[in-house]
């Protein structure tokens, strides 16, 4: 493993700018790495060729001071983002082979700040999942190993499974990622990385494969609270070609690492200690609580008391819009086609032959819920929760400046587990969750191992639009929880 | 709710996913599942709250009705299967559906 590889975006960035090394120098050590941990199956697609024409565009940029904020900077990108004549399947086979003839909103965005991309970062089918089992194009293993059981492969969490094992191995300095109920969050907890969840609106939804329009948000995933944070200034801001994205002025994020927490008030909400949470969950959390009092900021106690609806809310109103979005793949203007007797059997045969099991599922869900007859007992329904649950926060936030949970109930757990029931997989994201629902930022940070050697994370919860006090928050913890350790291997 | 295979199959067609008869017992076993999961929401006194469709406190933007882009038959068609770029202008490809 080369030494460069290990550096964060930041010490990258600041050694470049004194011409310690080059973007070429830094993106080969990089393409290396990717190749020796392909048993990974972290990557979709490796696009070397196109990063190192990027890399050396990149030292040329710099030579004549145009020099961007992540310069040189080789990033993964989940194959959720539309990437211009680079294959894009949000790891389904009903998008094979296709080639989009645009660039996303964020992932042009983050070139254009003079990053490099390494390639497309696998996930679970359109995004569905916790677990990254769901890929078309082979599950993700997580590099870290369990030190009771060395030869269990653990998951890397879902769905943004190979952005979270990309970055945890060091085969890219950072990654993309898109959460809709937990998506970046418990991953990066799994892995031992950071990611945030900006504020619904903060990103531009534009060419990322829509999954549930309503919650999907693209956010960084990084080695630490301060690449999180650059990252985010890059791809953040308004886009006129998303209805949804908050016309706001992008503030610089780095600058809100002050390490100064005095007299800030930290929410700890009372209904995330559901019985059966296990001990280690709830150490950490104590822990957190802890540092949190020694920077100086005070813990309250708050209540959500909508919590345990969130879950069922969520998988009303997440596969509802799925259905929706996922009507457009149809076997007729990009992606699988199966050939059918008819325009409907061909429909039928495409989709069936191009969705895989979950995604079939959800589908379902949604449509049922959402034909007539069912849409007011379970659509409407949902709706009115949801509403309950953003007001819990919105009251919430009227006493407290954060808010402090963990971010998964467990460590990573092995691949042959919580695979019976669907049900038992979505428990994973019980604590993510309501934050996507109430459309705040979140942010999982690493706060330490488990007995048996896996990172656990710790969630951080903002109001709207203020991803500057959760990454204050997060800064400090960060520094107490003194997080260096790495997979095996790193 | 439970489902019965007649209702999962209903589903499937209104979703066009063709399901084979044999998977239909097992997707109505797992649809039921979710279901009674979901169906917790009825304990919640929901009077009165008006439904929330986004949480974006934003009134959707208004553009000028102008043309702002066009012309582009070839990357509209670059991925269609067995789409035609060359002839008439340019066209996607169904099966025929008028006899």
């Amino acid at each position: 493993m080369s030494e460069l590889t290990k550096l964060t975006i930041a010490q990258a960035r600041d050694k470049m700018a004194k011409g310690e090394f080059t973007a070429v120098e830094l993106t080969e050590a990089h393409i290396k790495a990717m190749e020796a941990k392909r048993d990974l199956g972290a990557y979709i697609v490796e696009t070397p060729d196109l990063a190192r024409e990027q890399a050396k565009a990149s030292d040329l940029r710099r030579q004549a001071g145009q020099a961007g904020t992540l310069e040189g900077i080789p990033l993964g990108i989940k194959d959720l983002f539309c990437t211009k004549g680079v294959q894009t399947t949000a790891a389904s086979r009903i998008l094979e082979g296709f080639k989009p003839q645009y660039e996303s909103t964020v992932s042009g965005k983050l070139l254009d700040a003079g990053s490099i991309m390494l390639g497309k970062l696998n996930l679970d089918e359109f995004a569905m999942g916790s677990s990254n089992m769901t890929s078309y194009y082979g599950k993700v293993t997580n590099p870290w190993k369990s030190k009771s059981d060395a030869a269990k492969q653990l998951v890397p969490g879902g769905s943004s499974g190979g952005s979270a094992a990309a970055v945890a191995a060091r085969i890219a300095m950072g990654a993309t990622g898109t959460d809709t109920g937990g998506s970046i969050r418990q991953p990066a907890a799994f892995c031992g990385i950071t990611g945030i969840k900006p504020t619904y609106g903060r990103c531009s939804r534009w060419g990322i494969v829509a999954f549930a329009s309503s919650l999907d948000q693209a956010g960084p995933m990084a080695r630490d609270v301060r690449d999180c944070a650059i990252m985010l200034g890059a791809m953040a801001g308004h886009d006129p070609k998303d209805s949804t994205s908050a016309p706001m002025p992008v503030p610089n994020f780095e600058a809100a690492l002050t390490g100064d927490i005095r007299g800030l008030k930290v929410g700890i909400p009372k209904e995330y200690r559901p019985d059966g949470l296990s001990d280690e969950i709830q150490k950490v959390w104590e822990q957190g609580i802890e540092w949190l009092k020694e920077a100086g900021a005070t813990p309250v106690e708050i209540s959500l008391p909508h919590t345990k609806y969130a879950l069922p809310t969520y998988y009303i109103v997440a596969p509802a819009e799925a259905s929706s979005n996922l009507a457009r793949y149809d076997g007729v203007r990009f992606g699988l086609r199966v050939e059918g007797s008819s325009l409907d059997d061909m429909y039928k045969k495409t989709r069936a032959a191009g969705f895989g099991a979950e995604v079939r599922r959800r589908i379902m869900i949604g449509t049922y819920v959402l034909s007539a007859g069912y849409y007011d007992a379970y659509y409407s329904k949902a709706q009115k929760v949801r509403r309950l649950i953003a007001d819990d926060f919105r009251r919430a936030f009227e006493n407290v400046d954060v808010i402090l949970t963990p971010t998964a109930p467990s460590a990573a757990f092995g691949m042959d587990e919580n695979t019976d029931d669907p049900v038992t997989m979505w428990l994973n994201d019980v604590f993510t969750i309501p934050t996507s629902l109430a459309g705040l930022p979140g942010l999982s940070l690493p706060a330490g191992l488990n007995a048996d050697g896996l990172p656990l994370g710790l969630q951080l919860i903002g109001r709207p639009f203020d991803e500057e006090t959760v990454f204050k928050v997060a800064g400090v913890m960060e520094s107490a929880a003194g997080f260096t350790a790495t997979p095996e291997g790193v | 709710m439970s489902l019965d295979k007649a209702a999962v199959r209903a589903i499937a067609e209104l979703a066009r996913i063709e399901v084979r008869d044999e998977e239909l017992d097992h997707l109505a076993g797992e649809l039921s599942g979710i279901l009674h999961f979901v169906e917790q929401l009825a304990e919640v006194n929901t009077d009165g709250v008006p439904p929330m469709s986004s949480v974006a406190d934003l009134t959707l933007p208004m553009r000028a009705d102008v043309v702002t882009d066009g012309g582009q038959f070839a990357a509209v068609l670059a991925n269609a299967p067995d789409g035609v770029v060359e002839d008439h202008g340019g066209f996607f490809t169904v099966p025929k559906v008028v006899e």
